[in-house]
């Protein structure tokens, strides 16, 4: 199950943060300021994965902006590790080449989005066609 | 929306953190004031504001108003409104706040309502935060929208998901009769979408319940077939021409909770789709194609692992790895020695995975922590005793060069290892000894107890251990866990190296006390009785290393620490009598015969201690931390999850008080570490304890000297006695005072299981059951559970299975019944063992009183009644608490209220008072119980407490049982004194005073 993910820079701005898990305000603020402390100097060279309290963290670099996924110990990273890129291909497809600007300006609409894609900590969709055509249905909503 | 950029762009152009900080504050101030009039406030501008709130808290900043705002516009008409109040409470609130209740019924309507886009809106925000609460209350709709005909993909997938948060919350939503067909009907879906949402509810209801979703199972294989082969798939669900890699790697997650698969035919076709994944797996230069395809390629290794294939099947297994480990991409490297340590704990392939050994040690040392991690406990399960030497050394050496975040885990592994593998004694000292001069700070005193012991039960190992000693102590900057062992040794076993060049007893004495003056003071006691030793030894004794010695003795005869100062003392006066101190001051004796079977006892079981340590040291910093919400599973689904235990607030803040009750109730528990920890304390028994056993009686030893020696006596025995033990992942005081007041929570957990305890109440009886749940992916065998009830319950516990597979959870129910009001509890002695470690834990069981009341509602008059016809001892009992926790009447009845007590407001004119009823319930009979609590508004820490019932011991136990519930612990001394209270009562009440 995914705990938490963090979407930040590399000045450990958070750009989005979901919690699938109930915590206190402090609690998330700590967290996101050490998955950031832990992500950010890593080699590229390194695996994607970090041993992070009881959890691993799962992560993945697209410019300056680190996607991070708390999920359990026993979980497959390689899914994963897949999960974000699929998240960023998404986002890609939705803001036509996204910039970290686009998800600053618009982060509400990433929230819709990782709602049509992940759901009580699991995927819920893996269709880029189904979330950018829903995407397209609830903006005619609005 | 413009103001919500235009403000954005105002924070981003600030210059640093104090620019923004006004920026926000200012933005916060105006959000403020417009809500506070908020009729003049449009959608538009609303909308806005909890935008902008939400990127204000996702700054980092604190928004602790206009929650109710944003909670108010989940009831807004429009869509846009709506949808901004579902997103922003999402993030904003977590399922323990009070305001989301508040929404429940907004979100119900919406959830039954034909509003396709609010039904997504509410299943969204239920299943991202939904708690307990939305559990009770909304699973049966959401059942209905998941096996809906009618509704489209998009509301059913995340009905599904909502479900699965649901069940999470509170595993009795999901009732498993009714659910497995259904489960397997719903399997047969063909939207994909679906389908991965269905198949992430099937994992943790299969996961809680492995038995009853059988009938899944031929439909998951369908499935895998299905995606493997690529029939029927749209092009859409691929990636990178892989079809649905998320929803075969959850498939395979989901048949690897089944404990097997029988079915002939069906296991059949799982194998060729392992067969093909296995063999089918190509490296491809796509880094996406790659990873989806190694996703699916692993979880098809772990379910092969799983389904016991046979040997052949197995060994490609460990190829494949083999091909992994040895890969430059990081990624495929980390799983693959993830991977073949998961191996090692299933099957029987430590011979193959043995030829890797090679490789394997170049991720030892490579620069990814990630990766050094997994090689180290790959070499470590893979040790034995024709391959420890080679490990050890390896680990050895990369002690020197390895950063902190992985030397203490080093050091400890390598530890176990040379004891639990030693080819001989030599080897295993020599490792010892240089672990501790390599890595001093992160040996324990276990380790150097240990290989005391080891000398001196080898006579053969003395004098090398003591040449050793020697050489290490005369390096220049010794560790002081180097001087303490290698003090000891050389004070023992130094005379051995006489006739070495360089050992005479007075050069030794320089080697050690060239240390004396950087160590600590335990360290210097420890010195000062080698120093007695050499002195001892070296008889009749040379005249000049008499004298160093006495000079250090006099110096320290008047030293502030105690111990120090008599040691001194003690020696001095010893060491006076000449060649008569040998007789008191004897060699150390070995460790007796009768003891060996602890002796070896604890070397086993110390061997695997240091490692459980190491996993401790990490499980107690992790738990530091607020993130680890204790009983959250750590796998994956597993029951109780969520904060049951911890972060759940109670209606009315009692946590204050029911955190108090802990220690008046029962005995405070000791935790398994607790009782491990005297062993720490003073080894110096040790070298005092021959002092006991050769002191002839007729030596007139100082009496202190008598008191000391069964003291060190007593500390020897309990360095072999202590069983290290396992550390809980929390309190286990916490957890049991949660329990007595919730039914159904987190009994005890730890690494490697978790105890959970659901309990129903009628009248006299109860049922508890108990969910034994192992978290690890290795079996818990040896599994014990024994209860000891008390005398005032009868109880049955239905039979405990002998062992608990992996990843699996057993139910064993116990029934209760009452016999008798009492304040004594149930005791569950549980043990297991992983690997060959034992466990063993003494839980109370929350069966407390409270269990069996049940509150009533009283009329005046029936009050005035009951209370008129039960007067003084021993029905009607009275009596002064001191010390309680200061609470205010409404807080009080909170606390009633919790432990089944009903309070009749009103009932006493005095609004300093309290009446309240209820009926206990023994096999025997219903007895209604009276309580009056009596408060001085003056002094909320004082009170007078009646209780009244026809049966003197339920008056006394439920009297004495009230009291430990107000008593405040921060009040060392408890008083209690008999006798009426005269201050404070005036008026209408004193007239009902007189009454009473």
């Amino acid at each position: 199950m995914i705990r938490f993910i963090l979407l930040q820079n590399r000045q450990g701005k958070t750009r989005l943060a979901k919690y699938y898990i109930p915590l206190e305000d402090s609690e998330k603020h700590k967290l996101e300021y050490e998955v950031h402390r832990l992500v950010v100097n890593r080699d590229p060279k390194f695996t994607n994965f970090v041993e992070f309290r009881t959890h691993k963290v799962i992560y993945r670099r697209y410019a300056g902006l680190f996607f991070s996924m708390c999920v359990d110990i026993t979980d497959n990273e390689l899914v994963y590790l897949e999960s974000i890129h699929l998240f960023v291909e998404i986002l890609d497809h939705f803001f036509s080449n996204v910039c970290e600007l686009d998800l600053v300006f618009n982060f509400h609409k990433v929230y819709l989005i990782l709602d049509e894609f992940i759901l009580a900590g699991e995927l819920q969709e893996t269709s880029k066609k189904a979330i950018i055509e829903r995407m397209a249905e609830l903006e005619r909503q609005e | 929306m413009r103001g919500l950029s235009v403000f954005i762009s105002d924070i981003r152009n600030c210059q640093n953190k104090e620019q923004e900080r006004l920026r926000v504050d200012k933005e916060l101030a105006n959000i403020r004031t417009r809500f506070k009039n908020e009729k003049g406030l449009s959608v538009y501008e609303k909308k806005k504001y909890v935008w902008k709130m939400l990127y204000i808290y996702m700054l980092g900043y604190d928004v602790d108003f206009g929650h109710m705002e944003t909670v108010a516009l989940i009831s807004a008409a429009k869509y846009a409104e709506k949808q901004v109040g579902y997103i922003v409470t999402s993030c904003l609130l977590n399922e323990n706040h009070d305001f989301l209740r508040l929404a429940i019924n907004t979100v119900r309507n919406d959830i039954i309502g034909r509003n396709e886009t609010n039904q997504c809106l509410a299943l969204t925000m239920v299943g991202n935060i939904g708690g307990k609460d939305f559990s009770e209350s909304l699973a049966p709709d959401v059942q209905k929208l998941l096996l809906s005909s009618s509704c489209r993909p998009v509301v059913r997938k995340k009905a599904a998901l909502c479900l699965l948060r649901l069940f999470r919350k509170n595993p009795d939503v999901v009732n498993v009769d009714g659910w497995s067909d259904r489960m397997s009907q719903l399997l047969d879906e063909r939207e994909l979408g679906v389908l991965t949402a269905v198949m992430s509810l099937l994992v943790a209801l299969v996961a809680n319940n492995p038995d009853g979703y059988w009938n899944c199972v031929p439909k998951c294989v369908r499935i895998l077939e299905r995606l493997t082969r690529s029939q029927d798939i749209p092009q859409e669900y691929t990636y990178y021409g892989i079809p649905s890699p998320w929803l075969q790697v959850k498939t395979m997650r989901a048949l690897q909770y089944f404990p097997t698969i029988e079915d002939p035919n069906t296991r059949r076709s799982l194998f060729e789709v392992l067969h093909r994944i296995l063999m089918g797996t190509d490296v491809v230069k796509n880094v996406n194609k790659n990873n989806a395809a190694h996703a699916v390629l692993f979880e098809a290794l772990a379910l092969v692992m799983h389904l016991d294939a046979e040997k052949e099947m197995m060994s490609q297994c460990v190829a494949i790895l083999g091909k992994f480990i040895a890969v430059r991409e990081p990624n495929i490297r980390y799983l693959g020695l993830e991977n073949m340590t998961r191996m090692l704990l299933v099957t029987d392939v430590q011979e193959s995975i043995k030829r890797h050994q090679a490789q394997i040690i170049t991720s030892l040392k490579d620069p990814d922590i990630s990766i050094r991690r997994r090689a180290l406990d790959l070499l470590y399960g893979m040790c034995d005793v024709t391959n420890a030497k080679d490990i050890v050394e390896e680990l050895l050496q990369y002690l020197t060069t390895a950063d902190f975040g992985i030397r203490e885990e080093l050091a400890l592994k390598a530890a176990i290892l040379a004891e639990k593998f030693a080819p001989d004694l030599l080897w295993y000292v020599d490792v010892i000894l240089q672990l501790i001069d390599k890595a001093g700070d992160f040996i324990s005193d276990d380790i150097w107890y240990r290989v005391v012991q080891f000398v001196t039960n080898n006579d053969d190992l003395q004098a090398y251990a003591a040449l050793k000693a020697r050489d290490y102590m005369s390096k220049p900057a010794v560790h002081e866990t180097m001087v303490k062992v290698g003090g000891y040794l050389l004070g023992e076993y130094g005379h051995l190296l006489a006739r070495t060049p360089g050992c005479t007893p007075k050069e030794i004495f320089s080697i050690i006390h060239d240390k004396f003056s950087t160590v600590s003071i335990s360290t210097k006691a420890l010195l000062l009785s080698a120093y007695i030793k050499l002195l001892m030894h070296s008889q009749p004794s040379d005249p000049d290393l008499q004298e160093q010695i006495w000079r250090v003795f006099k110096r320290f005869e008047g030293n502030i620490d105690a111990e120090v100062q008599q040691r001194a003392v003690e020696y001095f006066a010893l060491s006076r009598k000449g060649p008569a101190m040998v007789d008191i001051i004897a060699e150390m004796p070995k460790f007796p015969e009768r003891q060996s079977a602890l002796l070896k006892k604890t070397e086993d079981a110390e061997g695997d201690a240091a490692e459980l340590s190491a996993t401790r040291l990490r499980v107690q910093q992790q738990s530091s931390n607020a993130i680890v919400v204790v009983s959250q599973p750590s796998s994956n689904g597993s029951m109780f999850a969520g904060p049951l235990a911890r972060t759940t607030s109670t209606p009315l803040d009692m946590n204050g008080e029911l955190a108090l009750t802990v220690t008046t109730m029962g005995q405070p528990q000791q935790t398994p570490s607790q009782s491990a920890a005297p062993v720490t304390a003073d080894l110096l028994g040790d070298l005092l304890a021959p002092l006991a056993i050769e002191a002839p009686p007729a030596v007139s030893s100082p009496s202190e000297l008598v008191s000391e020696q069964s003291s060190g006596d007593s500390s020897a025995l309990a360095l072999l006695d202590s069983t290290p033990s396992l550390q809980p992942i929390g309190s286990i005081k916490d957890w049991f005072h949660t329990l007595c007041f919730k039914d159904s929570g987190v009994l005890y957990e730890d690494p490697y299981i978790q105890i959970g305890l659901k309990a129903e109440w009628r009248a006299h009886q109860g049922r508890v059951t108990l969910f034994l749940g192992n978290k690890h992916v290795g079996a818990l065998g040896t599994v014990r559970a024994v209860i000891l009830p008390p005398a005032h319950l009868r109880m049955h516990l239905s039979t405990v299975p002998d062992t608990i597979p992996p990843r699996a959870q057993v139910q064993c129910p116990l029934e209760i019944i009452n016999l008798q009001a009492s304040r004594d509890l149930a005791v569950l002695e549980f043990s297991y063992s992983y690997g060959n470690v034992p466990v063993n834990v003494n839980l109370r069981l929350p069966i407390i009183l409270s269990k069996f009341l049940q509150g009533v509602p009283l009329s005046p008059a029936d009050f005035v009644s009951q209370w008129r016809a039960l007067t003084g001892p021993p029905l009607k009992l009275q009596e002064v608490v001191r010390g309680v926790k200061p609470l205010t009447i409404l807080e009080m009845s909170g606390l009633f209220s919790s432990i089944h007590i009903t309070v009749a407001p009103g009932l006493d004119p005095n609004p300093n008072n309290i009446v309240a009823g209820t009926v206990f319930t023994s096999e025997a009979r219903k007895t209604l119980c009276l309580v009056r609590i009596e408060t001085d508004p003056s002094d909320r820490t004082q009170l007078r407490l009646t209780v009244a019932s026809s049966d003197g011991v339920v008056s006394l136990e439920l009297k004495e049982f009230i009291k430990e519930q107000l008593l405040d612990d921060s009040s060392t001394q408890q008083q209690m004194v008999a006798g009426p209270v005269s201050s404070g009562l005036s008026g209408p009440a004193a007239a009902l005073a007189g009454l009473f």
